[in-house]
């Protein structure tokens, strides 16, 4: 597959995974705002907080209010992230490879995007916004599943999962980290009503409120984190997203997991481990935030080692590739 | 439905001059008679919708916002006679096969200008003419593999030819996605007509590409060579990899190393054996061409010119759709072949020669005036509808570059009806038929119509609001169809 190609794919894919996500954020922040005992003051900075963009924000908008964050991370088109220029990018992505993705693929992209652009211009009133988030995660699971079912799961496919799975398990550990940034009312509304209000809106914006309670009943904040980022069988789990995402990797080089061929696999692997024998003990006594940003920087590596081994076109051919390649083994 | 509807004395594709249908239009128009008027307006609609969908557009030059558009499509399909057709298609082979031959000799032996039937001066001073392509010798002894000549009727009804085109011809995407829609649209009529099959037009251009790989390699490799998502012909470029199967790859992702043409994968370098390439001459390749195209593979035309690729078509064939070597083209097809046109040219004006530039200045009103190397509808003046300045203008242009223009007469064009508000009325329109030559010459029956949309317009390119519709070849009798014999329970008893 072109290196151009497996790179519009991947992106193609973290691009509407990420427009999911910032919509998930986006809804779930209007539902703690809703708890809130009145006369507490509306938190929506943490909200910018967690896209790391709290600066730039801040010089196009100023202070932070309901609707301009909002504006900015749903329809701003200056702003790379809103999910207006999510979309965009991931169609623009998908136009430059449409010879090899399902028409199906195209076709509801280009619809997504398409609907989500006349939105914008509409201006939709903040109470009907929840409709419309609700309308992006539709649309990002209707994409995945029309991928799925609809595309050969080969090299191609396997870029697309694993760049939805890296962007899902980042956002999700965005989504966890949210709780940092939000403060209670007061220092010993920790473990009160409250509390686990805002716990159960974390879990419900990754889509994990009812599969958590089959599996803990009562909501507890050391269950709630173990349960999105070592929980292995839940799909928006940090753990469940790496395994998978890894599983592509080994399938788009052909090598065993376990071991490694290039770097990409060699971090990723790494990283998977990592994950894999931590306990939320251990994450909860050297700190949530901490953890979760260190998580954060070692993806971040994950995806710079993906882009040079796969991507990168500026690296030099060697000798040795042509050599072999001489006779077209395909 | 169209009672009210008048030729307003045009020829016209689908009625007589009396506004009876033609004889091969009767079940198109009894179909469209048969439906509700809104329920045909909605599938108007519904093919736009799903235009718009499928992404189907092109991108306009020169505007920001918006710059992706659907080229604007007509549901009523335009009709053309399976008799008539056939001579159409013994024409345009008749013509690409002459011009194959013009152009190998231009840059080989140039016997046609030894023997002074085409001015060496004017081949030499074309800006489409390429040095670089001297002595080549390119796979097969073909450089024009895909054309899409303009064919246009006049009054009479007789058909011309309007213009050759040999580099990248683009439209056949659009021919394609059309008949797709109209299947959706008038499934009864396919159902009962016999309208000439187009789908294989992908398969038969992978055989084609296939055919002219240079080395005998059982599985060449093909692929689309694109300018990238910014060009305005990018849908077709995707459409048509997507189509055939192959790698779409633009000039970055290709390099050309001991001159060979690799492209670079997730595994690492893979030759290429074939390019069609949608670039022009001057991008190709800095090192050959244009030094400041970023766009191109620098050695892509030593590699070519080495044998160790094939290029479709072939750099060069600009040589022979130059406008003012047109009008030579009918003296092209008896030189080589030594028969008579079975297609005739539009009477042509070359303003190089003295007496014709005179006539041409006195009677800029009613004649059309084309620049030699512009298309697209550019650089043109249509005289009747022009004014004062814009013919002065022209006059100083022709007089300093005399052998830039032609001029030819004003066509009436023929039309078509098309659905305008909640009505038909006529609009002009011409015709490009889609030539394939490989292994034997192949013309895709029918080719993109394309309609000027503007009431009264002769301009139909989809950048100056021309808009497109569905051709048909259709046979004048039709056959029922076969009725399914076999039932379940005989079935079973064979199996039995």
């Amino acid at each position: 597959m072109l290196s151009r190609v497996a790179s519009a794919i991947y992106w193609m894919s973290r691009y509407i995974e990420r427009a999911e996500n910032v919509a998930r954020f986006v809804d779930v922040n209007f539902k703690l705002m809703l708890d809130m005992p009145s006369g507490t003051h509306n938190q929506w900075d943490p909200l910018v907080s967690i896209t790391g963009d709290l600066e730039w924000f801040k010089k196009k908008y100023g202070e932070p209010t309901q609707a301009n964050v909002v504006q900015f991370l749903t329809f701003d088109s200056e702003y790379p992230n809103s999910i207006y220029s999510c979309l965009e990018m991931a169609r623009e992505n998908a136009r430059s490879v449409r010879e090899v993705i399902s028409s199906e693929m195209w076709e509801q992209i280009n619809t997504f995007y398409l609907s989500t652009k006349k939105a914008a211009g509409v201006k939709l009133s903040l109470d009907r916004m929840h409709d419309f988030y609700a309308k992006v995660r539709d649309g990002s699971h209707l994409f995945s599943g029309i991928t799925d079912g609809t595309m050969s799961h080969g090299e191609g496919w396997n870029f697309a999962r694993m760049g939805r799975m890296l962007e899902r398990a980042d956002k999700t550990s965005r989504i966890v980290d949210i709780k940092y940034f939000i403060l209670l009312p007061r220092s010993y509304d920790v473990g009160t009503p409250i509390d686990n209000i805002q716990w159960s809106a974390l879990l419900s914006s990754a889509s994990g409120f009812h599969m958590y309670k089959k599996q803990y009943g009562h909501i507890d904040p050391n269950n709630v984190a173990q349960f999105l980022i070592l929980d292995r069988h839940f799909p928006r789990s940090i753990s469940f997203c790496l395994i998978r995402a890894e599983q592509s990797l080994h399938e788009i080089s052909n090598t065993p997991v376990g071991t490694f061929s290039n770097e990409a696999e060699q971090y990723l692997g790494r990283l998977r481990s990592d994950l894999n024998f931590t306990s939320i003990k251990e994450i909860v006594g050297q700190g949530m935030h901490e953890f979760l940003d260190g998580f954060q920087i070692k993806l971040n590596e994950v995806g710079e080692k993906i882009h040079q081994t796969f991507f990168d076109l500026s690296v030099g051919p060697s000798e040795h590739f042509f050599k072999q390649d001489l006779y077209q083994v395909n | 439905m169209f009672e009210q509807y008048d030729t307003e004395g045009f020829f016209d594709e689908l009625f007589e001059s009396g506004g009876n249908p033609r004889t091969f239009a009767q079940p198109l128009i009894q179909r469209i008679d048969s439906m509700p008027k809104e329920d045909l307006f909605r599938r108007q609609t519904e093919a736009d919708a799903a235009f718009m969908n499928m992404g189907v557009t092109f991108t306009v030059y020169g505007e920001n916002e918006g710059t992706e558009r659907i080229f604007p499509f007509d549901i009523i399909p335009r009709l053309v006679d399976g008799r008539e057709w056939e001579t159409v298609e013994k024409g345009l082979k008749q013509r690409i096969c002459a011009l194959n031959l013009f152009i190998n000799d231009v840059y080989n032996d140039q016997k046609i200008l030894k023997d002074g039937v085409v001015p060496a001066d004017l081949i030499l001073s074309a800006a489409s003419f390429r040095e670089q392509c001297i002595g080549l010798k390119p796979p097969r002894g073909i450089w024009c593999h895909i054309t899409g000549t303009d064919l246009i009727r006049d009054k009479d009804g007789s058909f011309y030819v309007l213009e050759d085109n040999l580099r990248c011809p683009s439209g056949v995407s659009y021919v394609l996605e059309n008949r797709h829609i109209l299947k959706r649209t008038f499934p009864y009529v396919f159902q009962t007509s016999q309208i000439r099959a187009i789908d294989d037009y992908p398969n038969r251009l992978r055989d084609l590409l296939e055919y002219l790989a240079p080395d005998p390699v059982a599985n060449p490799s093909v692929a689309v060579l694109t300018p990238g998502v910014y060009n305005s012909a990018y849908f077709e470029h995707s459409f048509l990899a997507r189509q055939m199967g192959v790698e779409l790859v633009e000039g970055r992702d290709l390099v050309v190393r001991n001159g060979f043409v690799y492209m670079r994968t997730t595994k690492g370098f893979q030759r290429v054996n074939v390019l069609y390439r949608r670039i022009d001459d001057d991008f190709l390749d800095p090192k050959a061409f244009n030094p400041e195209s970023l766009l191109g593979v620098p050695g892509l035309f030593d590699s070519y010119r080495q044998g160790k690729i094939a290029l479709v078509n072939a750099p060069g064939t600009g040589i022979a759709d130059d406008k003012v070597i047109y009008a030579f083209v009918p003296k092209i097809i008896k030189y080589y072949l030594d028969e008579d046109p079975i297609l005739p040219n539009v009477p042509t004006y070359v303003c190089s020669e003295p007496d014709d530039m005179k006539y041409v200045l006195e009677n800029l009103d009613t004649l059309v005036v084309k620049a030699a190397n512009e298309s697209g509808g550019y650089g043109m003046l249509v005289g009747v509808h022009s004014t004062e300045e814009q013919r002065a203008d022209f006059a100083e242009r022709i007089k300093a570059n005399p052998r830039n223009y032609i001029a030819q007469p004003t066509i009436s064009l023929s039309r078509a009806p098309v659905i305008v508000g909640d009505h038909f009325e006529g609009r002009h329109v011409d015709l490009r038929p889609f030539i394939l030559y490989g292994e034997d010459i192949f013309v895709l029956p029918g080719g993109l119509t394309r309609v000027a949309l503007k009431k009264g317009s002769l301009v139909v390119n989809s950048s100056q609001g021309g808009g497109s519709k569905d051709t048909w070849v259709v046979a004048d009798q039709y056959q029922p169809m076969r009725r399914m014999e076999q039932t379940q329970t005989a079935s079973m008893a064979q199996a039995s």
